[in-house]
């Protein structure tokens, strides 16, 4: 063969000196000639998505056939009261998430523009030490005295009083300070600090149109605004005035896990509502599903008014809710894809085999002589296997993704809502974390050579991490949290359905979901992991007689 | 028995000949006491909510991740010899295969069981010398580790069992694939995947029957220090789920060996 060497690609690539088409076509026939691997990779695929589908078949939570709107008040999964799988109702948010949406409520309806502003001069709180409310007429009663950090009171507008709909609030919180907060998610801070009889803060929200401003002050003259958020779609009625909420207090992990009701009183003085219609009545009411409705423990909440002085108690959240944990019995759309941890154990045996499988038969000295350039043979293994595998992995992704949450849904248990970009990446994600997996073995298999070495390496760097944090939860969070960071296993960030939120107290660990990293940082670290593992191998191959 | 001894030596030679043996055991000994210390260290008990209860278990956390160097270990032991074809050397030098399997058992399991005691008391010296010094103090209702204490000597001396019972299980399961990457992927699936699976399960009930099967879950509860009444399987019973586990690939591994051409 004298194949020619030209700038323009050829339109056939010779086998020998054919440049990286060829070194690629024949990792590819090598992969689909051995029955063995096809059958693995399928084995892959169909262990990803039926371990999936197993998981989301598994939990039923039944309710009681006196309540069949609302959910048992075992934990997530934990067998009810018996009957029917329930038929759960959590809010949704304009932006489509699931939120908590319960709080009390003093105000009236405006018409049109104004604006509503008040001055706080005492937060108090307390909670329920044992967890639980106490029945009869006082379910505060063994309350002790104590404000959650979240606890908020301030001045509200809301689309309507349904809970889920849009609103703006300005408040202040046990521990944050001055915050504005829009739509369950969005967040920003004003004035530091806590409130008190010395230390009074003023509050205000006007709203113009679709838009409302926030300000706040420490003496009712000085004003500064904190932000300006536009609702859409806002109705012409809305209805504004004072709210009071505070969040269970949530302790302890796993099976040790309790969420406590507590409750927050404040005092509002100098309180106006000016707006077009003026001289209307102020009337109070707890506003959301109250004690146990939406999983979230509340107690019910109330109202005293003298001049303009207001007094007001009120418990539950408005804020995203956190799956997990005791807080809803629901799941994320990520329960569904359990399966890609046995995925990932095949992956990285047939990325092992695929590399040792040829020092082992000495099948590599004919690979190099056929394509001396060793570093295209590398590239060309780990393209053909990353894009089989990854392949593989749509397949088995795909499927308990779009099936699993129906098969939970129909046994009772609620799903957390996502958004479609979010199940792409979820799937997308998936794929690839076995793609990379795989990868890493092969680079693993060119420096070690031999298959019990890597398998157990790429075991130990990705399983093994999330085993330790996750599943095991031994470890203080802090170690756990360390350890998904800086190990390849911080890729399964990329499997997060649900974001944490700095507003809401909630102890976001793996064990719930939550990864310390972002997806695709998380993502990025497992590539980094990868990527230095390639250069090591790309060294030793070129370094090293095979 | 002249040949059960012959293939004991035989097996002896082989496998102390191996590099890869020496640096693996110490690897058994070193993950095992780093781990460990490494988990003792993370723990701190400066009110009573936060102290960890399960001492014990704590301190001997190592084995969750040696498991897997014990596991190359017993692997490599039989997939070194098909890899090389030495297997037909060494079948033809003993043909009676059950003894040659046996013999490889005994050796691999005699060296396990060293380096696993040399590893626990390790690990309960490094809990020893570790805890009292994060607030794990007699004072606070934590006498100090140490194997004169029954439940410790149970846990720690369990864990050597454990240890061995996994080589046999990997030793097993290595002569029914043969082949080094497959084994150990297989060996590290069952001991991991399955405690993964019972907790993603969301029903109770399966996964407490996950975890009475599971040889990792079940096998560690010999580690177990308190609460002994609410575990899936008592600390025994557990160990013997792993044994039980490692008889039937040990049977079917045997059965292979001696109706199948190496």
């Amino acid at each position: 063969m004298t194949a020619t060497v030209s700038r323009r690609p050829q339109p056939r690539l010779q086998a020998g000196r054919g440049g990286f088409g060829s070194v690629l076509r024949a990792e590819w026939t090598k992969f689909r000639s051995v029955r063995g691997w096809s059958v693995a990779l399928a084995a892959a695929a169909l262990l990803t998505a039926g371990v999936g589908l197993w998981a989301a078949a598994g939990p039923t939570n039944l309710c009681g056939p006196t309540s069949p709107t609302a959910p048992a008040p075992a934990g997530p999964g934990g067998a009810g009261g018996g009957g029917q799988p329930c038929k759960n109702s959590i809010p949704t948010g304009p932006g489509g998430e699931a939120v908590d949406d319960s709080f009390y409520f003093a105000g009236q309806p405006l018409d049109g523009d104004g604006t509503v502003t008040a001055q706080v001069t005492s937060l108090t709180g307390s909670y329920s030490p044992g967890g639980g409310i106490a029945p009869g007429p006082d379910p505060e009663a063994g309350f002790v005295p104590g404000v959650q950090p979240w606890a908020k009171a301030g001045v509200i507008v809301k689309a309507t009083l349904r809970p889920g709909s849009a609103y703006a609030a300005v408040m202040i919180t046990g521990e944050h300070g001055v915050q504005m907060q829009d739509d369950y998610t969005s967040d920003t801070a004003g004035l530091p600090g806590a409130v008190s009889a010395g230390a009074p803060r003023w509050l205000r929200l006007k709203r113009s149109g679709d838009t409302l401003t926030g300000y706040d002050s420490a003496d009712g003259r000085h004003w500064t605004e904190i932000g300006a958020v536009s609702l859409a779609g806002l109705p012409a009625t809305v209805q504004a005035g004072l709210f009071v909420t505070s969040p269970a207090r949530v302790s302890g992990q796993g099976a040790d896990q309790n969420a406590a009701p507590s409750a927050a009183s404040a005092v509002f003085t100098q309180v106006s509502l000016a707006g077009a219609r003026s001289g209307g009545r102020w009337s109070g009411g707890n506003v959301g599903p109250g004690n146990g409705g939406s999983g979230y423990p509340s107690v019910p909440g109330k109202f005293h008014r003298a001049g303009s002085t207001f007094t007001i108690t009120g418990s539950g959240d408005i804020a995203p809710a956190v799956p997990g944990g005791v807080l809803i019995p629901g799941e994320t759309i990520a329960y569904t894809l359990n399966g890609v941890f046995a995925g990932l154990i095949v992956a990285i045996v047939l990325g092992t085999l695929f590399i040792t499988g040829e020092y082992r038969r000495g099948l590599i000295r004919t690979t190099l002589a056929a394509s001396p350039r060793r570093g295209q043979v590398l590239a060309a293994k780990a393209i053909v296997i990353g894009g089989a595998m990854f392949t593989a992995g749509l397949v088995g992704a795909v499927i308990p993704v779009s099936l699993g949450p129906r098969l939970l849904r129909e046994h009772g248990n609620y799903v957390f809502p996502v958004d479609a970009l979010t199940e792409i990446r979820l799937i997308a994600g998936s794929a690839a974390l076995l793609a990379v997996a795989a990868v890493f073995a092969v680079a693993l298999g060119v420096i070690l050579r031999h298959g019990a070495g890597p398998v157990t390496a790429v075991i130990a760097l990705i399983v093994v991490p999330f085993f330790f944090s996750s599943a095991l939860a031994v470890l203080p969070a802090s170690v756990a949290e360390w350890l998904l960071r800086v190990t390849p296993a911080a890729g399964f960030a990329i499997q997060q359905s649900v974001p944490a939120y700095a507003q809401v107290s909630y102890p976001y660990t793996p064990q719930y979901g939550f990864y310390p990293l972002a997806p695709w940082v998380g993502f990025a670290v497992l590539c980094a992991w990868t990527a230095a593992a390639l250069a090591l191998a790309y060294v030793l191959l070129r370094r090293r007689d095979a | 028995m002249n040949a059960l001894h012959n293939a004991l030596h035989m097996e002896w030679t082989k496998l102390r000949t191996v590099a890869s043996t020496v640096w693996l055991l110490a690897g058994v000994i070193a993950v095992t006491v780093i781990v460990s210390a490494i988990v003792s260290s993370a723990l701190s008990c400066t009110s009573s909510a936060g102290c960890h209860p399960d001492l014990t278990r704590l301190s001997l956390s190592g084995v969750d991740l040696s498991q897997a160097v014990v596991a190359i270990l017993a692997v490599l032991a039989v997939t070194g010899e098909y890899g090389t074809g030495m297997i037909r050397t060494t079948l033809a030098a003993a043909p009676a295969r059950i003894t040659v399997l046996a013999a490889k058992a005994t050796v691999v399991t005699a060296l396990v069981l060293a380096a696993g005691v040399i590893a626990m008391i390790g690990s309960v010296l490094a809990g020893w010398l570790i805890l009292p010094g994060h607030g794990y103090t007699p004072a606070n209702g934590y006498p100090a580790l140490s194997l004169a204490d029954g439940t410790v000597l149970r846990a720690a001396g369990g864990s050597v069992l454990y240890l061995a019972l996994i080589a046999l299980l990997s030793l097993g399961i290595a002569v029914v694939v043969r082949e080094s990457a497959v084994a150990i992927g297989v060996v590290l699936g069952v001991l991991y995947l399955i405690p993964i699976l019972s907790l993603a399960v969301g029903s109770p009930s399966v996964a407490r029957h996950l975890q009475q099967i599971s040889p990792m879950t079940a096998g560690l509860e010999i580690q177990a220090s308190i609460g002994l009444r609410s575990l899936p399987v008592s600390p025994w019973v557990g160990l013997g789920v792993l044994a039980a586990w490692a008889a039937a690939a040990l049977l079917a591994g045997a059965l292979l060996l001696r109706f199948r051409d190496a």
